[in-house]
C-alpha cells in the first residue's frame, strides 16, 4: 500500500501498460469497440477516486480489470447474451500479443483521418484521457472527445474490422502506424520545454508506443528504427534546456548529461537491426544520423561526412524539403556556408514558412559575415515561430532579453 | 455488409478517355467489364448513369419546389456510377475500390 501521491504514479504506469491490453482483450470478447473503451475509462476513474484513499492494490492490472468487468455486467445486465460472454472473461495471465496490435491497427486504419488516429492511439491504446490528449496538443478538450467519438462511430458504422491487416496489405498500414507514433514523437520533442515539464510527455508515449510495437513484431526493421531514432532523442533531452527553460543548441549542450545507457542500446538495436535485415528506411537513416551525433564526445568531434553520406541516403529514401534544409546544415561543416547557402536558395519556396529555414539561414548568413540579412532571416524566424523555447533563444540571438 | 462504391469522374480523365485511340478505348472499357466479370459474387447491383448534362435538380427547402438544369453540386467531379456491394467489412470493400479500372475517384459508403 502507497500513499496518495503513490497512487498517482502507479496508476498513471498501470494505465500505460495495461489500458490497451484491456480494452484489446473486451474488445476481442464483446465485438463492440465503443462499449470496451468506455468500460476501462471507467476503471480509471475509478481507481482514481479510491486509490488515493483505499491505497493502491497488490496487482493494479487485475484491479482494473476486475473493476471493468464488473461494471461491464452492470450496464450490459440486460443483454443476456453479453452477459454470459462476459462473465467467461478471465484476465489473461500473460495477454495473447495480438490483441494490442490489433487495436493499434484499427485505430489506425488508414479511412480514419491523422488527427483521429492519433487521438484514437492515445485514448485507447495509451490509456490517455481527452483532456490529457487535448493538452498536449494544444486543442480545446471538446475537439478531442469529438474526433474520437467521430472515429468511434466511423469503426462502428462504416464497418472498419478489428484485426491486424493482411500480410500483402502490412508494409502500407505498419506505415500508418509508425507516421502516428512518429507525429507524437515530433508534437512531444518540438514542444517540450521545461515550463511544461509537468505537462503530458508525449515523447514517453511515443518511445513507449515504439518499443511496444518492435515488441510485437520484430522482424520489421523500420519499427526497430523508429524506436531507435526516438530512445536517442528521448537520450539527449536533458541537455536541450537551460535552467530558465530556453533552448540549448547541440553545439552548447552539456554531453555529460546526455543519457548514456540509453545511447548505448538505441546504436545497438540499429546495428543488429541493419545486419539483421540489410534493409534501410527512413526511420533507421534518421536514427544513424542521430546516432553520429549521440556518439561524438564533443561537437568539433561530430563525423560530418559520415552525416552527409546519411542524408545522401534519406533524400534518396524519402525524398523531403526539412530533409534538404537539414543535409544543407551538415554540407556548411564539410563544405563551407557558402555551398550550403545555395544549397538552401532552391528551398525557400518550399520552406517559406518553416521558422527552422530563415534560423538556418541566418546562421550561415551571420557565417559570411552578412550580419544586416542574417538579422532580417532571424526576425522572419521568429514571426513564424510559436514554440517560446524558439522564440526565446531567437530574441536572445537578436540581442532582445 | 453492404456497401456502394460511387465512380467519380473528372474533367480529365473523360479527356483522356475522349483521346485515346480506338483500339485503347476498346481496352478500357473491356477493363471494366472484366472487373465487373471478376468481382461478380460480391456485386449485387450496379449501374452507369448518363452524362451530367442530362441531369435534373429539384429543390424543395425554397418554399415551392425549384427545379433546375444540371446536377445539384456544379464540379469538376460528377458520379458517373455506381455499384453496390456485399463483403465483409471495409477492408475487403477498399480491397475492391484499389482494383477499380476505370475513372480516378471511388467513394466508399456503407450502406444502412
Amino acid at each position: 500500500m502507497t500513499g496518495p501521491t503513490g497512487g498517482q504514479e502507479v496508476l498513471a504506469r498501470a494505465v500505460r501498460e495495461h489500458a490497451g491490453r484491456l480494452a484489446a482483450s473486451l474488445v476481442s470478447l464483446l465485438g463492440d469497440f465503443s462499449a470496451a473503451e468506455d468500460l476501462v475509462q471507467d476503471a480509471v476513474e475509478t481507481a482514481l477516486r479510491r486509490w488515493p484513499v483505499e491505497g493502491v492494490p497488490d496487482r493494479p492490472d487485475a484491479w482494473l480489470f476486475t473493476v471493468a468487468k464488473r461494471r461491464g455486467l452492470d450496464v450490459l445486465r440486460r443483454e443476456s447474451n453479453y452477459r454470459a460472454k462476459l462473465a467467461r472473461l478471465t484476465w489473461p495471465d500473460p495477454a495473447p500479443r495480438d490483441d494490442r496490435l490489433r487495436l493499434v491497427f484499427t485505430c489506425c486504419h488508414p479511412a480514419l483521418s491523422r488527427a483521429a488516429q492519433i487521438a484514437l492511439t492515445l485514448r485507447v491504446v495509451c490509456g490517455l484521457s481527452a483532456a490529457q490528449i487535448a493538452a498536449a496538443f494544444v486543442v480545446p478538450e471538446s475537439t478531442v472527445a469529438q474526433r474520437i467519438t467521430r472515429a468511434k462511430r466511423k469503426i462502428a458504422e462504416a464497418g472498419i474490422p478489428y484485426r491486424i491487416p493482411a500480410e500483402e496489405e502490412l508494409p502500407q498500414r505498419l506505415n500508418e502506424v509508425l507516421a502516428v507514433i512518429y507525429l507524437l514523437f515530433n508534437e512531444g520533442y518540438l514542444s517540450s520545454t521545461a515550463e511544461r515539464a509537468h505537462a503530458l510527455d508525449l515523447v514517453e508515449e511515443a518511445e513507449w508506443l515504439a518499443a511496444l510495437l518492435v515488441n510485437l513484431m520484430p522482424k520489421e526493421p523500420e519499427a526497430a528504427g523508429l524506436l531507435a531514432l526516438i530512445r536517442l532523442h528521448r537520450a539527449r533531452g536533458a541537455a536541450r534546456f537551460d535552467g530558465r527553460g530556453r533552448l540549448v543548441l547541440l553545439a552548447d549542450q552539456d554531453r555529460s548529461s546526455w543519457d548514456r545507457d540509453a545511447i548505448a542500446e538505441a546504436t545497438a538495436l540499429l546495428t543488429r537491426t541493419a545486419r539483421a535485415h540489410r534493409q534501410p528506411g527512413p526511420y533507421q537513416v534518421q536514427a544513424a544520423i542521430v546516432a553520429c551525433h549521440a556518439e561524438a564526445g564533443t561537437f568539433a568531434d561530430t563525423d560530418w561526412a559520415q552525416i552527409l553520406v546519411l542524408y545522401d541516403m534519406l533524400l534518396h529514401l524519402a525524398p523531403s524539403p526539412v530533409a534538404r534544409l537539414h543535409r544543407a546544415v551538415a554540407l556548411r561543416h564539410v563544405t563551407g556556408p557558402e555551398a550550403a547557402l545555395t544549397e538552401l536558395a532552391g528551398l525557400g519556396h518550399a520552406l517559406e514558412r518553416y521558422p527552422l529555414y530563415h534560423a538556418t539561414r541566418a546562421e550561415l548568413l551571420r557565417d559570411l559575415g552578412r550580419a544586416d540579412e542574417a538579422r532580417r532571416a532571424d526576425e522572419q524566424a521568429l514571426r513564424l515561430t510559436a514554440n517560446p523555447a524558439q522564440q526565446a533563444l531567437l530574441e536572445q540571438r537578436l540581442g532582445w532579453d | 455488409m453492404k456497401y456502394v462504391l460511387m465512380f467519380i469522374e473528372t474533367e480529365q480523365y473523360a479527356k483522356q478517355l475522349q483521346d485515346l485511340d480506338e483500339p485503347d478505348r476498346q481496352a478500357a472499357y473491356e477493363a471494366v467489364t472484366r472487373w465487373f466479370a471478376e468481382h461478380e459474387g460480391k456485386i449485387t447491383h450496379h449501374t452507369h448513369l448518363a452524362p451530367v448534362h442530362t441531369a435534373t435538380t429539384v429543390r424543395l427547402d425554397q418554399g415551392e419546389p425549384v427545379v433546375t438544369d444540371g446536377p445539384f453540386v456544379e464540379g469538376k467531379e460528377v458520379v458517373s456510377g455506381f455499384a453496390e456491394i456485399e463483403v465483409a467489412d471495409l477492408d475487403e470493400a477498399l480491397r475492391l475500390a484499389r482494383s477499380w479500372p476505370a475513372c480516378p475517384i471511388v467513394e466508399i459508403r456503407p450502406v444502412s
